[in-house]
C-alpha cells in the first residue's frame, strides 16, 4: 500500500547549512544511483561519510559528478563512517548520511547502527547489495544486511528497482528524524543503482501507520502541573529528548518558575549549562552524589526525555520508591516500560514544557536546594579533592579534564570514548554551551569517540572539538587519522593512557578481588603514529608539561594529539556498583 | 516475583510488507517468548494485513509487547486479548489409514460425536478435519490414536475480539491524537 504523496513537484529552494542551494527535484531518465545522490540533495544533505566497493561502485560513479556538491568523506572502516555520521548528527541537529557496499561493508556498519539505535541518533545508511538476480545465491558480498540490521534500526527497506528509491530516501529521512529519532538503511541493489528511468522527487511527512508525536494532553498537563505546585522537593531529570526537541529554553523556563533543582542523564549533558544556579549535576552509576542520593527524597520526579536506563536508575525496585513521578516522553513504549508513572505527558518534551509552564506557581524551594549543595560538599570532600590533588607521581585523569574545562570555560564540543576517562570527562568537564556532549551513552561503544568527533568537527567547523579517548578505546578505531590527515581536520585527540583498560581494571579490583584478568596493554609508540599521520603530537610524562601541551593543543589551528601518560590504578568514584540502589552509592 | 503467565492471543494490523513479520516476531524472541502460533491474511481492508499471535506472556510484560509492535512503522494498530475477550478458533487436519474405517464403524462414531468431517479419501488414506479449539481438536487426536494417525497437523489460531470498535475508528481517533 503507497502512501499518497500530496506534494508539489517544480524546482524547490531548499536551505541546506545556511546556504541556499537550489536542488533539482526532477530529471529525466537518470540512474538509479544518480537519482540517489540527487534524492540525498534534495533532503539538503550535503556530506557523506562512506567506504567504497563491488555492489555500490555505481553510487560512486555519480558521486564524481556531484562532488562540488555533495562532499564525500572516505573513512578507512566503515564503523567509522557510521560513527562519524552520529557525531555529525548531534552537532547538526539532522539526519548524518553514511555508505558501503554490500557483505563485509554492511557489516562493518553495525556497530554504529546499533550505537545509533539505542541513543537515538538519526542517521541514514545506503548500502550497496548484489543484483537482484543474485539475492538468495550466496552471491559474492551478499548478506542479508536488510535481516541483520533489522532489530538495530528504526525501519530498513530493500530497493530493487531504479524507481523505488525517491520514495525510499524520501521515508528514510522523514523516519530518521522524526518522533524518537534512530537509523534507517537502505539496501539498493546493484541493478537498482544501473537502471533508468524518469526522477522525481517529492519529501515525505506522513505515514498512515507511523505516529511520531502526539498532541499534548491537556488533562493530564493539568494533573503534572498540581503535582508540581504541591511539591516540596521536587527533582527535574534531564534527558537527551530535551536537546532532540531543542527543548533547553522551556526546560529551563519551568526549572526557575517552579524552583526545580536539574540533574541531568550522561546523554542529556549540555543542555543546561553546568554553572545555571538549579543545575545539581549528573545520575547514574560515576554521577554526582546529591542527584543520585537524593533521587530517593524527592516527593516529585518530573523526567523529560529519558528513558531510565539501568545505569541511572541502579535497582529498579529501590528505585525513588517515594516519588510521585511525571514522564514527559515522545515513544509510548517507554512509558511505563521501567518505571510506573503517575502522570504520563506521551508527548514532544517542548510542547509539553510549553504546556505546563503557564500553569506552574512560581515556587522556591531553597532548603530542598540547600541539600544538594550539602552533598556536593560531602562529594568534595571525599572524591573531588582527592581526584585534583596533585599527590601522585603521574598526572591523573580528573587533573587533566579540569584544567581543560576551565581553559576553554565549557565551551568545545567534548566527544569521548568509553570507559574510565569518559566518567571522568563527563564529570568534570561543566558544559557551557547546549548540544556539546558527545558519547556512546546506551552502547558504550569503545571506538565511538574518534570517528564521532571527526563527524562532529565536520558538522561544526567554528566550534572547538576535543576527543578524548582511552589508550584502549583508541586502538579500536586508531585508523581514521587518516580522515584527520586527508581532509585537515582540526579534530584536538587527547588520549589518557593508563596502560590498562582501566574501567574492567577497576572492576576487577573492586569486584573481582584484584584478579586483574587481560586488562593490562603494551601499547605502540602513539606519538610516532601520530606523526604517521602527519599530525603534530606531543606526550606529557610529567604534570609539569600538562599546561604547556594544553595550551598548544587548544591554540593549535590545525588537528592536534596529546598523549597524557596517566595513573595506572586510580579509580572512578563515586559509583553506584552494578545491581545497588542509588541511595546506596559508594563515595570510595 | 515472575507472575504466572497467561495465554494472549495479539492481532497486529499492518501495511503489507516484506520484513515485517521479522520485525514483529524478534520482539518476542528478543525476551525469549514462544509463539504458540501465527497466521497472517489480508483483511477486510485492502493492503492491510492481520497477525494472529498466541504466545503464553507474563500480564505485565505483555502491554510493554504490544507497544513495542506499534512502535514498529508500518504497524498500524495492535490490541492484546486473553481467550474470554475473543471468539477464536483453530483447524486440524488428521491422515488416517483408510484401512482404519474397514470392518468396524468405531472411527466413524469417533468423527460424529466430535463434530468432525471426512475431507479427502484416497486408495490407501483419508483425510479427515476438525475445527475447534485446541482441547477439542486435540481430545480428536487422542481418540484417534489407536487407530493410526499417519498424520496431523493444527493450524494456528484465528480469533475475533467481542470489543465492536473497528481498526479503522482506532486509526482515526490516533490521527487526530497526532500532530503534523
Ligand atoms: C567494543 C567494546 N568492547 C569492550 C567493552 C568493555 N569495556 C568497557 S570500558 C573498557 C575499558 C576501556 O579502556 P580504555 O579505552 O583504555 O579506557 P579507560 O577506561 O582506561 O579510560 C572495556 C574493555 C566496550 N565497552 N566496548
Amino acid at each position: 500500500m503507497k502512501t499518497p504523496l500530496p506534494m508539489p513537484s517544480q524546482p524547490e529552494t531548499l536551505i541546506a547549512n545556511g546556504k541556499e542551494a537550489h536542488y533539482l527535484v526532477e530529471k529525466d531518465n537518470v540512474t538509479g544511483a544518480e537519482a540517489l545522490i540527487l534524492a540525498l540533495l534534495a533532503e539538503g544533505v550535503d556530506t557523506v561519510f562512506g567506504y567504497p566497493g563491488g555492489a555500490i561502485m555505481p553510487v560512486y560513479d555519480a558521486l564524481y559528478d556531484y562532488q562540488d556538491q555533495l562532499k564525500h568523506y572516505l573513512v578507512r572502516h566503515e564503523q567509522g563512517a557510521a560513527h562519524a555520521a552520529q557525531g555529525y548528527a548531534r552537532v547538526q541537529k539532522r539526519a548524518g548520511v553514511c555508505m558501503a557496499t554490500s557483505g563485509p561493508g554492511a557489516t562493518n556498519l553495525i556497530t554504529g547502527i546499533a550505537d545509533a539505535m539505542i541513543d537515538s541518533t538519526p542517521i541514514v545508511c545506503i548500502t550497496g547489495q548484489v543484483g537482484k538476480h543474485l539475492l538468495g545465491t550466496d552471491a559474492f558480498q551478499e548478506t542479508d544486511v536488510v535481516s541483520i540490521s533489522l532489530p538495530v534500526t528504526k525501519w530498513n527497506f530493500q530497493v530493487t528497482r531504479a524507481s523505488e528509491i525517491p520514495e525510499a530516501i524520501a521515508k528514510a529521512f522523514y523516519i530518521a528524524q522524526s518522533g524518537r529519532p534512530g537509523p534507517v538503511l537502505i539496501d539498493i541493489t546493484k541493478n537498482a543503482q544501473v537502471e533508468k528511468f524518469n526522477f522525481k522527487y517529492q519529501k515525505i511527512n506522513k505515514i498512515r501507520s507511523y505516529f511520531p508525536k502526539r498532541k499534548v494532553d491537556l488533562a493530564a498537563v493539568d494533573r503534572a502541573a498540581e503535582l508540581l505546585n504541591q511539591a516540596q522537593r521536587p527533582l527535574m531529570l534531564v534527558g537527551q529528548g530535551v536537546l532532540l526537541s531543542q527543548a533547553q529554553a522551556e526546560l529551563k523556563q519551568v526549572a526557575e518558575r517552579a524552583g526545580i533543582p536539574m540533574a541531568s542523564t550522561l546523554l542529556g549533558l549540555s543542555a543546561v549549562e553546568a554553572n545555571h544556579p538549579l543545575y545539581v549535576g549528573y545520575l547514574g552509576m560515576h554521577g554526582n552524589y546529591g542527584p543520585n542520593v537524593l533521587t530517593n527524597q524527592c516527593d516529585v520526579l518530573l523526567a523529560v526525555g529519558m528513558r531510565f536506563d539501568d545505569r541511572v536508575t541502579g535497582d529498579v525496585k529501590r528505585y525513588a520508591p517515594q516519588a510521585k513521578v511525571i514522564h514527559i516522553e515522545i515513544d509510548p513504549a517507554e512509558i511505563d516500560k521501567i518505571i510506573k508513572t503517575t502522570v504520563a505527558l506521551n508527548s514532544d518534551a517542548k510542547e509539553t514544557l510549553q504546556a505546563l509552564l503557564p500553569r506552574l506557581a512560581a515556587r522556591q524551594h531553597p532548603d530542598w536546594l540547600a541539600r544538594f549543595k550539602e552533598c556536593d560538599r560531602t562529594e568534595y570532600d571525599k572524591v573531588l579533592s582527592k581526584d585534583f590533588a596533585p599527590t601522585t607521581e603521574k598526572v591523573k585523569m580528573a587533573e587533566v579534564i579540569k584544567r581543560l574545562n576551565e581553559l576553554t570555560q565549557g565551551t568545545a564540543i567534548v566527544a569521548t570514548d568509553v570507559g574510565q576517562h569518559q566518567m571522568t570527562t563527563t564529570r568534570y568537564y561543566h558544559f557551557t554551551q547546549t548540544d556539546s556532549n558527545i558519547t556512546s551513552g546506551g552502547l558504550g561503544t569503545m571506538g565511538f569517540c574518534l570517528p564521532a568527533a571527526i563527524g562532529a568537527k565536520i558538522g561544526r567547523p567554528d566550534r572547538q572539538v576535543l576527543a578524548i579517548i582511552g589508550d584502549g578505546g583508541f586502538q579500536m578505531t586508531l585508523q581514521e587519522l587518516g580522515v584527520i590527515m586527508q581532509y585537515h581536520v582540526a579534530v584536538k585527540v587527547i588520549v589518557l593512557n593508563n596502560n590498562f583498560l582501566g574501567m574492567v581494571r577497576q572492576w576487577q579490583q573492586l569486584f573481582f578481588d584484584r584478579r586483574y584478568s587481560s586488562v593490562d596493554m603494551t601499547n605502540p609508540d602513539f606519538i610516532k603514529l601520530a606523526e604517521a599521520y602527519s599530525i603534530p603530537a606531543r606526550r606529557v610524562q610529567h604534570r609539569e608539561e600538562l599546561e604547556g601541551a594544553l595550551h598548544d593543543l587548544l591554540a593549535s589551528p590545525t588537528a592536534f594529539f596529546l598523549e597524557v601518560m596517566v595513573e595506572k590504578e586510580e579509580n572512578v568514584f563515586p559509583m553506584v556498583p552494578a545491581g545497588a540502589a542509588v541511595a546506596d552509592i559508594r563515595l570510595e | 516475583m515472575e507472575l504466572e503467565q497467561v495465554r494472549y492471543t495479539i492481532s497486529v494490523f499492518t501495511e503489507n510488507k516484506i520484513g515485517l513479520m521479522h520485525r514483529i516476531v524478534t520482539i518476542f524472541t528478543r525476551r525469549k517468548i514462544n509463539i504458540e502460533s501465527l497466521t497472517v491474511s489480508e483483511t477486510e481492508n485492502h493492503g492491510v494485513s492481520r497477525f494472529t499471535i498466541t504466545a503464553f506472556v507474563a500480564p505485565d510484560r505483555i502491554s510493554q509487547i504490544v507497544k513495542q509492535i506499534e512502535k514498529q512503522v508500518e504497524v498500524l494498530k495492535a490490541f492484546y486479548y486473553d481467550d474470554s475477550k475473543i471468539v477464536y478458533q483453530e483447524l486440524a487436519l488428521y491422515k488416517m489409514p483408510r484401512q482404519a474405517f474397514v470392518g468396524s464403524d468405531v472411527v466413524e462414531k469417533i468423527i460424529r460425536q466430535n463434530h468432525a468431517w471426512v475431507l479427502a479419501i484416497e486408495d490407501e488414506f483419508v483425510v479427515i478435519e476438525k475445527t475447534g479449539h485446541e482441547e477439542e481438536t486435540q481430545h480428536l487426536f487422542e481418540e484417534l490414536k489407536p487407530y493410526g494417525i499417519l498424520s496431523f497437523v493444527r493450524s494456528g489460531r484465528v480469533a475475533i475480539a467481542k470489543p465492536m470498535k473497528r481498526v479503522m475508528t482506532h486509526l482515526k481517533e490516533l490521527e487526530e491524537m497526532a500532530v503534523n
